[in-house]
């Protein structure tokens, strides 16, 4: 979709090339992080997408179409564009500034205005908004009407330039969710810049991580780059809590459950306790049939014959397979006996987690 | 003293008998206004729109009309006379000057006042260079342009009483008239005509500049987000 090849960028005065001879392929309705530290050639890659910034040389093709050959108007019309400062045109209401695009290209006001209904309900904008102007909206607000506006003529390409910076991390947090879920259905092809590699683990489907002079020090889903970082520059850019951070990116049925203490409401009290001992946690869950009921120990069936003469208790919190490693993590240890029940589809007891199978995911 | 003994500051009864006169008077200063600021835009903006693209004519050209500016306009009209005679072109010549300096350097402060976050989008949004321009930055531009406007021509409203001198001067001719004779009430009758027109003006550019710029005024620190 988009491909860059040998790109190079020299800013006059400038002894050292801002980007040298970067090579970089992206794959269609994907989102791709351009992260890296100030001076990285991140946002000067950007721009030379949409030629704000004309590369000294190299090949850049967009969509099959190589965009040095054309009017860069008509490609930037194209392309969608944000920025971190967003912006908003501050003497044209959020209406017009959403209609900004459609206007360039010349669309009839009957599809404009069906168009900005459209972007009204995706973004989830409220009406009132529309007739105001942007100084009267909050940040939050104007983010998304910069989103909204950069989405008007329904670009498959979009460049975004910290596009979530300029607000607190609250409404950054939730700006990204809303984005995100957006993309799951729109599928846009995203160049996403950020310095925040938090922000690019969360957005990206592929994370570019740049050095100095736009070198590529490892290009890899945000996975892989936690689980093995390419090298000493790419594990201090991503930091010390990368066994961390990568847990949010792991679910619980990527490394798969273990085996717990189970038995049925069936068994005998000594066969229970039997089972108590062999594991060590001083429980053991009661299923029946597959359906988990509870728990018992060997205080509670200390006068019964059998499991099913006792009331087992339920779990206060248990995982599922889609939930991330760190949830689960976080399950495990705040539970009294650092164990984690894995549960599927209505209370389906699939096995448990401890401490020790996560930490070795961590390890790796 | 300009008064002569025993008249009262202001004869009611001359202003009343002169009525049409003032009023033609003041319709010629009017005219003269608005041609010297008139012609004073036409000249400064494409020179401060030049300007502003190149950015190193900005000295020179504030140098020249800044010099233009220190002129005398006395000594300016007793230079001009020579060649243009005792006549508008002459008043005009010197009125357009002196409102050089004024309109370049608002006009290119009001563009340079553009946020540069709302060019590089609409740039990036593909803009052209003469949409930028029309679309973005001179409505943008626009509050500083008219605040450079309205000081032209509260100025060019006092200054065309001086070209009375060279047989124009609107209503500085009363102000000459009532100085040649030791006569008061046209002096005064001029001055305040002439102080309430620039007032006015004044005062109907910043309407215009407001009913043309409404998301200046509309700021609130916004809804929760």
């Amino acid at each position: 979709m988009i491909s860059l090849t040998d790109v190079t960028k020299r800013f006059p005065h400038s002894s050292q090339p801002a980007v040298d001879r970067l090579s970089l392929e992206i794959e269609a309705g994907k989102v791709v992080c351009l992260v890296g530290p100030s001076g990285c050639g991140k946002t000067t890659t950007l721009k030379m997408i949409n030629r704000l910034i004309e590369p000294t040389s190299g090949s850049i093709v967009v969509n099959g179409a190589e965009i040095l050959r054309q009017d860069p108007v008509k490609l930037r019309r194209d392309i969608g564009y944000v920025i971190q400062s967003v912006g908003l045109m501050p003497h044209r209401t959020i209406e017009q500034n959403i209609e900004t695009v459609p206007r360039l290209v010349g669309w009839d006001q009957a599809r404009i205005r069906k168009r900005v209904d459209e972007l009204v309900s995706i973004f989830d904008l409220d009406r009132d908004l529309l007739p105001r102007y942007p100084a009267e909206l909050s940040g939050g607000q104007r983010q998304r009407v910069g989103v909204a506006r950069a989405l008007a003529v329904d670009p498959p390409v979009m460049l975004m330039d910290e596009p979530f910076g300029a607000v607190d991390p609250i409404v950054r947090e939730r700006l990204q969710d809303e984005f995100l879920e957006i993309q799951s259905s729109l599928k846009k092809t995203i160049v996403f810049v950020t310095h925040d590699i938090d922000e690019a683990i969360k957005m990206s489907d592929r994370i570019v991580i740049l050095n100095q002079g736009g070198k590529i020090e490892q290009h890899a889903p945000p996975e892989e780059i936690l689980r093995s970082p390419a090298n000493e520059f790419v594990m201090q850019f991503v930091g010390a809590e990368r066994g961390l951070k990568r847990l949010s990116l792991v679910s619980v049925s990527d490394i798969g459950v273990e085996e717990g203490p189970v038995v049925s409401p069936s068994a005998s009290a000594d066969e229970a306790k039997r089972v108590i001992d062999e594991f060590g946690f001083g429980w053991t869950s009661v299923v029946d049939d597959g359906q988990l009921l509870g728990w018992v120990d060997e205080e509670m069936l200390h006068d019964a014959a059998g499991v099913d003469e006792v009331k087992a208790r339920k779990f206060a919190a248990f995982v599922t397979p889609d939930s991330s490693l760190r949830k689960a993590l976080d399950s495990v240890v705040s539970s009294r006996t650092q164990v984690a029940v894995v549960l599927g589809d209505g209370q389906n007891y699939l096995g448990i987690l401890t401490l020790e199978h996560i930490s070795k995911e961590i390890i790796h | 003293m300009i008064l002569a003994q025993g008249e009262p500051l202001l004869e009611w009864d001359w202003i009343v008998r002169h009525s049409s006169q003032i009023f033609e008077r003041f319709l010629q200063h009017a005219e003269l206004t608005a041609i010297a600021v008139g012609i004073g835009l036409l000249i400064s903006f494409p020179v401060a729109v030049f300007a502003y693209r190149h950015r190193w004519l900005i000295g020179p050209v504030t140098w020249f009309t800044g010099l233009l500016y220190t002129i005398p306009s006395l000594a300016l009209f007793a230079f001009l006379v020579p060649y243009t005679g005792l006549s508008t072109t002459t008043a005009e010549i010197g009125l357009v000057s002196y409102t050089l300096l004024i309109l370049i350097r608002n006009i290119v402060a009001g563009l340079d006042g553009v946020p540069a976050d709302t060019r590089e989008a609409a740039i990036g949004m593909g803009y052209t260079k003469r949409q930028l321009l029309w679309k973005v930055e001179l409505p943008l531009a626009l509050p500083v342009m008219v605040a450079g406007i309205r000081i032209a021509s509260v100025t060019t409203i006092g200054l065309v009483t001086v070209t009375a001198l060279i047989g124009q001067g609107g209503l500085g001719y009363f102000i000459l008239l009532g100085l040649r004779r030791f006569f008061s009430t046209p002096i005064i009758a001029g001055t305040i005509l002439s102080v309430a027109f620039a007032m006015t003006v004044d005062a109907a550019l910043l309407i215009g500049q407001r009913a043309l710029t409404p998301w200046v005024r509309r700021k609130s620190p916004g809804l929760a987000s």
